[in-house]
């Protein structure tokens, strides 16, 4: 067991692949002699040379179909974004070719290929940098949208990634790349689809990924002392979604909030909702409650960031509601 | 091809207009002429049945070929059996040139339990993973980076097989981002890919001049450093020879050429356009002239190779076995409805089970006959 940051693990999981499999190779602007915007691919260009750590001209759409391409004739890419944001000029290379390529041609071709980068909010940087672009990909079958909170599941994870042959979105986080965690040794792929319980607890569900679950292990934590016992389940997995983990959860606590960052109108959390709902509501003791963006584009000042965004005591204040509500 | 102005600004011919070859220009074998003939013959045939079928309620929708023949039957009869092709609207036939069988050609169009898609795509949006072609994405434009990347993934791992990998789009997409981005990365890349511009006139409704104020299509290729040649897309010969030519420098690792074919779409877009609405019979009938299968038989005539007495062998033998293909394809079944659920992703989610199950225990749709 080793102490990584969420970055270096990640780095060390796309590392083993390459080593392992010559078929893949990582592309992104930036990723080469820059070692990354976010230096998450520091020395894979000395290690892997020039046609395995690829450079490219800003061109989103263009590099995600150079990848879409290379998948279908039997490689496997690593598509770097340097954030999610924009990904939005390549959304029809992923939405209507890498989701849909097997299925349109009746199983004749497929695409497994990877596409990661930071998501979400970061730190003032403005509503078009700040999206939380896992809703809009979730919506769609024919992808995997993962979304890991800690280095041990990056590193298993985004091994997982590489290796499925469907394309799979891997949402990291700029304020997530610091985070450090105990990482196994010898790490193998984990299985894609499976939350985890990351705290246990008897009043109150949350329901949560990525960034937020930190968030929400600091408010457990707070409650705790309050006598507040809350369980914080840690999706890990968009799309597939682990309904079984979150139903046992909700059934235990007969509550759920859900927390995620994007902005409440669908989404993941409208989806967990559904779901608890449908297949908990008579264990319910509460309304299903969300924490979410504020419904506006994100502002630039950092005060009224911290507003929009889901914070602790938003989200403290949200799990009192829940578990207030139905106690005599 | 030197003898040309510019290869980007003039027009790259082969046949003259009295049906004789250019004597300055490689000779194409015969064989390779005469089945280009077959092929241009057949493909006439094929679209103007399933325009037919169309009419009579028979096919849902249909986007022609006609009068455009030449590019992708001579792309077919140029491509070797590992070469990749990623095509717009117009090219699904290079997949027969290539040895896909008739009746699963046919079968995609109707959708039915004979198409190796499933019934999920459009017809014209033909795939066939036996001959390297993938299906087309409606979206205009996507596929030219796909065949870049796919050109880069064969440079990439050295395949001693030497493929290539061919993009096709229309003279609307060169305005998509697409487009451009696909060049930039070819170029800078020297990958092995040839992409082609099918220039017909028309992006449904609007021309060509209201597309650019490029002097060419072909021009384009110069700023981003990709060899380009403007060639008459209405002469196989020409068409064959520039190709040849452009998949052979890819082989030999001298990098991407860019292609505008120019030539003109004879009939409507598609089975939902009226092409009478935003143009002339003048211009349709100037084009007539230029017909590419008219000055072929031409060339074969003054040749010696064709008469009236084999083209209506031909005719009679080629109509019989797209009526037989039709005939077979139209007893076949429909996709079984668990078929719905394969290929969403590799394997069959939890989810998707689930779905299955409820969608067994419902009543079945009207269109299944229950």
């Amino acid at each position: 067991m080793r102490t990584l940051r969420y970055r270096e693990a990640l780095r060390e999981a796309m590392i083993e692949e390459m080593e392992r499999d010559d078929r893949v190779f990582l592309m992104g602007e930036e990723v080469g002699h820059y070692q990354g915007a976010y230096k998450v691919s520091e020395g894979m260009l000395e290690k892997f040379g020039e046609r395995r750590v690829i450079d490219t001209p800003i061109a989103e759409s263009g590099f995600a179909g150079i990848g879409v391409g290379a998948a279908m004739v039997g490689l496997r890419p690593i598509i770097e974004f340097m954030t999610w944001n924009f990904s939005a000029v390549a959304f029809d290379q992923i939405l209507n070719s890498a989701a849909k390529i097997r299925q349109m041609s009746g199983g004749q071709f497929s695409c497994p290929i990877v596409f990661r980068g930071p998501n979400a909010s970061a730190k003032q940087v403005g509503s078009q940098h700040s999206h939380a672009m896992e809703h809009f990909y979730a919506h769609v079958p024919g992808l995997k949208v993962l979304a890991p909170s800690f280095p041990a599941d990056v590193k298993g994870l985004m091994k997982a990634a590489i290796r499925d042959d469907n394309p799979v979105l891997f949402m990291e986080s700029e304020t997530l790349y610091s985070v450090k965690g105990e990482v196994p040794d010898n790490l193998e792929p984990m299985e894609i689809g499976k939350a985890n319980v990351v705290r246990e607890g008897t009043d109150c569900t949350i329901v949560t990924y990525s960034r937020m679950t930190h968030v929400s292990l600091e408010v457990a934590e707070e409650l705790a002392k309050e006598g507040i016992s809350v369980e914080v389940v840690d999706l890990r997995s968009l799309r597939p979604l682990d309904e079984e983990t979150v139903i046992r959860s909700v059934k235990k606590t007969h509550r759920c909030v859900v927390v995620h960052e994007g902005w409440p109108y669908g989404g993941v959390g409208a989806e967990v909702s559904d779901r608890v709902q449908r297949l908990a509501f008579d264990y319910l003791d509460a309304p299903i409650l969300r924490v979410t963006n504020l419904d506006v584009p994100m502002p630039y000042n950092a005060k009224l960031e911290q507003h929009v965004m889901p914070n602790k005591e938003r989200v403290l204040a949200t799990v009192k509601r829940a578990v207030s509500r139905g106690r005599s | 091809m030197s003898d040309d102005l510019a290869r980007d600004l003039g027009l790259f011919r082969v046949l003259e207009d009295d049906g004789s070859a250019r004597k300055d220009r490689p000779a194409v074998p015969t064989a390779i002429l005469l089945r280009g003939y077959r092929e241009m013959r057949r493909l006439r045939l094929i679209d103007a049945k399933m325009i037919l079928l169309q009419r009579q309620g028979r096919v849902g929708f249909y986007g022609a070929c006609t009068g455009q023949e030449a590019v992708p039957i001579a792309t077919g009869l140029v491509l070797g059996e590992h070469d990749w092709v990623f095509p717009a609207l117009r090219e699904q036939s290079v997949m027969l040139v290539r040895g896909f069988s008739l009746v699963q050609f046919v079968a995609q169009v109707y959708g039915n339990a004979g198409d190796v898609q499933k019934g999920r795509q459009m017809p014209s949006h033909h795939s066939g993973r036996t001959v390297n072609q993938v299906s087309w994405s409606s979206c205009i434009g996507p596929q030219v980076p796909q065949a870049v990347g796919a050109a880069w993934a064969m440079k990439l791992r050295k395949d001693p097989n030497r493929p290539v990998s061919i993009g096709f789009l229309g003279d609307g997409a060169t305005s998509q981002p697409d487009f451009h981005s696909a060049m930039t990365f070819a170029g800078l890349y020297k990958v092995p890919a040839v992409i082609v511009c099918q220039n017909n006139h028309w992006s449904i409704s609007v021309p060509t001049h209201k597309q650019t104020a490029s002097k060419t299509i072909a021009v384009k290729g110069r700023a981003y450093g990709v060899p380009s040649v403007r060639v008459d897309g209405n002469d196989l010969l020409a068409m064959y020879t520039v190709l040849s030519e452009a998949t052979q420098r890819a082989r030999d690792g001298h990098g991407p050429t860019f292609v505008e074919a120019l030539t003109y779409r004879i009939g409507a877009h598609s089975t939902s356009d009226d092409p009478t609405r935003y143009r002339s019979e003048d211009e349709v009938e100037a084009w007539r002239k230029k017909d590419p299968l008219d000055r072929l038989r031409k060339h074969l005539v003054h040749l010696g190779l064709v008469d009236d007495a084999s083209d209506a062998a031909l005719e009679a033998e080629l109509t019989d076995a797209i009526n037989a293909a039709v005939k077979k394809v139209e007893e076949l079944p429909l996709p079984d409805r668990d078929t719905l659920f394969d290929d969403v992703y590799a394997e069959l989610p939890w989810n998707l089970r689930e779905q299955r199950e409820e969608l067994r225990a419902s009543p079945k749709a009207p269109a299944h006959g229950a």
